[in-house]
């Protein structure tokens, strides 16, 4: 064997591509991505004398956040916040007492079909609508207020939290389930001793984790007029009042962050 | 083991009698609660209104059917422009998210006591306001249009992707970022070379999963202004136009789901 036969080692090293193995459909996906953010890029209109006039409005925004007002409009901000914590609250608890046996139902494992399909419909509708839609349908039923929002809420954590308890209940130890079913035991005690321990702290920290969601959702269906702190913040923004806008962004993210960090350390304590 | 005395015999018992009585008390406690949440959120409900909804309901039915199918022609542009909201605002969203995310990050962030909570104090404020709040803002900073929607997604959208992604980027294989160092890299070479190909498919993967609720999110922007298929939405509701609203509604309803299989399908084929 010479030494031109044997393979020159590689001296240079090429990196192989990211992601995208093939090369055509790299090519091709890379090309229509282009394509498309010119198009796209150009069918924006921007009006960029109003953007610049904008941007004193937006230096005072800043400033309104830095040093935010929270009293001269402390009443409005006060009725509003009890209006979406109180509608926070039941809409949670509403919420999960319809959503749980909707879950057990949307469980392929524990339920006949039909019933089956049914509570997979109703979660799929849920699932669908948006909260702000839904709002404006149950604003346009049951009137302006709060309660029309604590609907809209109850609705859809129906569909967020039926569906995670369901694939939940799916993915139980079956041996305990048959270790119950072998003692004779009906279908309300199978649920009561194989299923319900075994879901119940996950179950509590989604609890946890949609009050969550539902504060942050109370925020905004104000907008559409189903009460809460919401609209006492679209008001605040109508006037150009930025530094209650502030203070009012403040208390929504102070209230949001005690609430994860709360859930956090609950989740731990119970799982 | 938790026991009681039954007919002088021992038997078996699930908690000991405190657990039960704190547990008892919790659910007691719970209960109160929400009974006085709901007593203060329904003060100054109208129960006229509320008992009247099944009619109010039957009557919006009515109007809302047959959606008025012609008005789709005036749909495709506003449609054209939401999918572009939703789109641009990812794309920046992510843009500004990967540096928050390699901020704070455990293991790539400069420091540990300034730069990481500064990065999670953007993450959380980014995350706990709703886009609709953004655009609420943005458009009476910037004016009404679809720079503001494009901008709302944007920024909600840095929370969300930058959370994920540093949560990924801490789970990485320290061994792979070990060897880079000893190859004499630089901070810029470790980031390309040990951590960029090993957090890249969770990063698209987290980028289509915002995309598709951006999607959901930017069909109702235009309530507030910021353009796209909500102005036309806004503008039916105010003249009351029912079977328009609906035929608005079927569309979302529909880019929703298609949005929805898309990005199952992006994410299925890269993980």
């Amino acid at each position: 064997m010479t030494m031109a036969d044997v393979p020159a080692f590689p001296r240079r090293w090429k990196r192989p591509p990211v992601l995208i193995r093939d090369r055509g459909w790299r090519y091709g996906i890379y090309g229509g991505a282009l394509v498309y953010l010119v198009l796209a890029i150009c069918s924006v209109e921007v009006n960029w004398t109003r953007v610049y006039e904008g941007l004193e409005r937006g230096w005072r925004f800043i400033q309104g956040f830095l040093h935010p007002d929270f009293t001269s409009r402390w009443e409005d901000i006060r009725i509003g916040l009890v209006e979406s914590l109180t509608m926070t609250m039941t809409s949670t608890v509403v919420g999960i007492a319809i959503s749980i046996p909707i879950g057990i139902g949307a469980a392929r494992n524990i339920a006949p079909p039909a019933v089956y399909l049914l509570c997979r419909a109703i979660i799929a509708i849920s699932r669908a609508l948006q909260e702000i839609i839904v709002a404006i349908l149950f604003v346009a039923m049951f009137g302006f207020g709060p309660f029309a929002g604590f609907l809209t809420l109850s609705f859809s954590t129906i569909g967020f939290l039926a569906k995670l308890l369901a694939e939940d209940i799916e993915d139980i130890d079956e041996a305990q389930a048959e270790a119950i079913r072998a003692t004779g035991a009906s279908w309300w005690q199978l649920i009561n001793y194989a299923i319900q321990p075994q879901v119940m702290p996950r179950l509590i920290g989604l609890s946890l984790y949609r009050f969550d969601i539902n504060f942050r959702e109370s925020a905004v269906i104000g907008i559409v007029g189903a009460g809460g702190i919401g609209a006492t913040l679209n008001t605040a923004i109508d006037r150009y009042e930025f530094d209650s806008a502030g203070g009012i962004l403040i208390i929504i993210i102070a209230i949001v962050m005690a609430a994860e960090y709360s859930s956090s350390h609950v989740r731990k304590w119970v799982q | 083991m938790p026991v009681a005395l039954v007919n002088g015999k021992p038997d078996w018992r699930h908690r000991t009698s405190v657990q039960r009585l704190v547990l008892w008390a919790g659910w007691l406690a719970v209960a109160a609660l929400t009974v006085f949440c709901w007593q203060v959120m329904t003060k100054d409900t109208i129960w006229l209104f509320v008992y009247d909804a099944p009619t109010q309901a039957a009557d919006l039915g009515s109007r809302m059917i047959p959606p008025r199918w012609s008005y789709m022609d005036k749909l495709w542009w506003p449609l054209w422009d939401t999918i572009n909201i939703a789109t641009l605002g990812t794309l920046m969203g992510v843009f500004l998210a990967v540096p928050v995310a390699l901020l704070a990050a455990r293991n790539t962030t400069p420091s540990l006591y300034v730069a990481r909570p500064v990065a999670l104090l953007i993450i959380v404020s980014s995350r706990s306001i709703n886009s609709l709040i953004w655009a609420l803002l943005l458009v009476s900073i910037i004016g009404p249009g679809i720079l503001a929607g494009i901008v709302a997604i944007g920024l909600r959208s840095i929370g969300f992707v930058a959370k994920l992604l540093y949560e990924a980027i801490e789970e990485i294989d320290e061994a792979q970022v070990e060897a880079v160092t000893a190859t004499g890299a630089s901070g810029a070479q470790l980031i390309d070379y040990a951590i960029v190909p090993q957090i890249l498919p969770a990063f698209a993967g987290i980028s289509v999963f915002r995309w598709d609720i951006n999607i959901r999110e930017s069909a109702i922007l235009g309530l507030v202004g910021a353009g796209g298929i909500g102005l036309q939405l806004q503008a039916s509701l105010n003249v009351l136009a029912w079977p328009q609203v609906t035929m608005i509604f079927i569309v979302i309803l529909g880019t929703v789901v298609l949005s929805e299989w898309v990005s199952a399908k992006v994410r299925h084929a890269i993980i």
